[in-house]
């Protein structure tokens, strides 16, 4: 295709991605060098008939003008990236110079807002996305063996936890976790204890979320596994049984390897996917024993009183270095893959 | 099914069967549960002596005289003016999803023909930006969107959700695109067609099952946004999602908790509708990216 038509049929599509993707990143990473002015202070002389004293007022006029002359505000280089709500450098130096063993470090580093958003986002990722396949693997597998009636309903439920809306389902999910409500109080009767709250302790909080995670995430593995089973070849599972295999031998060693670009891919999405983990926290109301990266974004740009630009752009620019380190292995794989075909 | 392969001992069949059932309950449960209680009063749904009042609505009973009231969805749609989010749910969603595939498929189409590197190039980088939370997007929009004051408008929630779309959207429909044989439109080509025409009269009548799919995804994406829809919408412009979002934090105070619920299971009617209407496709699309490689 000549450079010409491919430019024109690529126009409209490349130019939403570089206005609305490219010059957003742009410009939170020049926003992330920047503060917020220092409110301009007049000092006002009032004399009375008992003595002259001194007031100090903002002065909204100067401030207003000086927000309009720069409106990025006040030139703070990296600063915004190493104070204590970000990588607080500081902070850390303290506590590595001064503590009382490992645990007491673990602790001080999670009460920095930054490291607190962390430790939870990677703790999602990273747990959520191999339980998420596992529970989807084994319900392929155990779909695959029951009878092919089942198959239709099986999808059809399955594909709700996936396609909600992820403020809705936490929602749902949330309110039967109530003290009062059927999941809630069945487990306080499970454990004989009826101060067992679900969303009282982090701990609690954290495993609720995970579960939620599995839940959402385990039907994609699901469908895309069961699609794989299904192109596994008869011959090879049936010879693998000629040449003695057991069940799970030709599970590990016929049906596994086939499905492995599957699980690369589903692993891919979902790790994408997870590293974002926003909505939940919202829904399950979950910001004070649970934040995330997005969470904190989110929570920087909606503050009661003043939106924290500066904050949340650090904040994202740190993201979006964290997403780019996830795919770094994917992106080499891909382009070794171009340049073998190319070649 | 006749496969020697296929045989199973009994155990095995039984546990299968169980475990099935188990994820089945475990799936369908919480939605089950939710629409019958959003039919409940609040002392039903949220009952402290038994979650059998929620079953049998002895509350609901004593309130309004009968096992199920409507009275959450009055004061959902009525009240609270839910159907206001309706209607801007249905302009996001439906511009969102004919501009995206508008966008994607002339763009998937040139990505699918042009073996070129730079066409990789485009595909890895719409990789990256796939990859990137919305969130820290809309932290780059709000800035320039109020110095613009374009912010709080649904044109500019449309527009945003239509690029934070095309990644998706792009490598969706340049693998269906490679799937169609390009002789189909280098025969046309030969003939004496421009580019333009031989994408118009050869391709466009052969892509519809690939855009049809590509456009629930689409649908999906816009329905289910919260971060862009909640940050970009000034609150007469709200859709549905944030709306309710919005709701949370007052409900607590005012005991509207039903509402909410109402609201909640209204919202899910529609993507119910179309796991319905659609699996098929939604299971095709799920699985094109992973089993084409």
């Amino acid at each position: 295709m000549p450079h010409r038509t491919f430019l024109m049929f690529i126009l409209p599509s490349l130019l939403a991605m570089l206005v609305f993707i490219a010059a957003p990143v742009v410009s939170v990473a020049i926003q992330s060098l920047f503060v917020a002015h220092d409110k301009v202070m007049v000092s006002v002389q009032s004399c009375g008939p008992f003595g002259c004293t001194t007031d100090v007022h903002v002065d909204t006029k100067a401030t207003e003008a000086l927000q309009k002359q720069q409106p990025l505000g006040k030139f703070n280089g990296l600063g915004t990236y190493t104070d204590r709500n970000h990588l607080a450098f500081a902070e850390i130096g303290a506590i590595l110079s001064d503590n009382s063993g490992l645990g007491d470090v673990a602790v001080r580093i999670y009460a920095l807002p930054f490291y607190r958003a962390l430790s939870f986002t990677l703790v999602y990722t990273f747990v959520v996305t191999p339980l998420a396949m596992l529970l989807g693997f084994v319900i392929a597998l155990s779909v695959n063996a029951v009878s092919p009636w089942i198959k239709g309903p099986v999808i059809f439920f399955s594909l709700l936890p996936m396609i909600i809306t992820p403020i809705i389902g936490s929602l749902i999910v949330y309110w039967m976790i109530d003290a009062d409500a059927i999941l809630g109080s069945a487990l306080q009767d499970l454990f004989h204890d009826p101060n067992l709250y679900l969303k009282a302790s982090p701990v609690l909080t954290w495993i609720v979320l995970l579960c939620y995670g599995v839940w959402t995430n385990g039907p994609f593995s699901f469908v895309v596994f069961y699609a794989g089973l299904q192109m596994v070849p008869k011959d090879t599972l049936e010879s693998a049984m000629i040449d003695g295999a057991n069940r799970w031998e030709r599970v590990r060693f016929v049906v596994m390897p086939y499905l492995t670009p599957l699980a690369t891919f589903v692993a891919l999405v979902q790790l994408m996917d997870n590293f974002r983990v926003f909505e939940p926290i919202v829904g399950f109301n979950a910001q004070a024993n649970a934040s995330s990266l997005s969470y904190s974004i989110y929570s920087d740009l909606n503050g009661q009183f003043s939106q924290l630009f500066s904050s949340a752009a650090a904040t994202s620019m740190l993201t979006i270095l964290g997403v780019i380190i996830l795919l770094i292995p994917v992106l080499m794989r891909t382009w070794r893959e171009f340049n073998l075909k190319a070649a | 099914m006749d496969s020697v392969a296929h045989h199973q001992p009994r155990w095995l069949r039984i546990a299968s069967t169980t475990f099935v059932v188990v994820w089945l309950i475990i799936a369908a449960f919480p939605f089950l549960w939710t629409v019958w209680g959003s039919f409940k009063v609040e002392g039903d749904f949220f009952s402290r002596e038994t979650w059998l009042n929620a079953v049998f609505g002895v509350k609901t009973t004593l309130q309004t005289g009968s096992p199920f009231t409507w009275a959450g969805y009055y004061g959902a749609w009525v009240t609270d003016g839910l159907w206001r989010a309706v209607g801007n749910t249905i302009v996001v969603t439906l511009f969102v999803t004919v501009i995206s595939l508008t966008f994607g498929t002339l763009g998937g189409y040139a990505l699918a023909r042009s073996g070129r590197r730079y066409s990789f190039f485009i595909l890895i980088v719409a990789l990256i930006f796939r990859a990137m939370p919305h969130i820290t997007l809309v932290s780059g929009y709000l800035l320039p969107f109020f110095q613009l004051n374009v912010w709080g408008v649904l044109p500019t929630a449309i527009i945003v959700l239509v690029a934070i779309n095309q990644p998706f959207t792009l490598w969706m429909l340049h693998s269906f695109f490679l799937s169609i044989p390009k002789d189909l439109d280098e025969s046309a080509l030969v003939d004496g067609c421009s580019r333009f025409q031989a994408f118009r009269l050869a391709v466009i009548p052969v892509m519809w099952p690939g855009v049809i799919t590509t456009g629930l995804f689409s649908f999906l994406l816009a329905y289910n946004d919260f971060a862009v829809t909640s940050m970009l919408l000034s609150e007469d412009n709200q859709t549905i999602v944030p709306r309710i979002a919005s709701f949370l934090g007052s409900i607590e105070q005012t005991g509207k908790v039903m509402y909410a619920v109402a609201a909640v299971v209204s919202a899910t009617v529609p993507l119910f509708i179309l796991v319905m209407f659609f699996q098929r496709q939604i299971v095709s699309g799920l699985t094109a990216g992973a089993v084409k490689g």
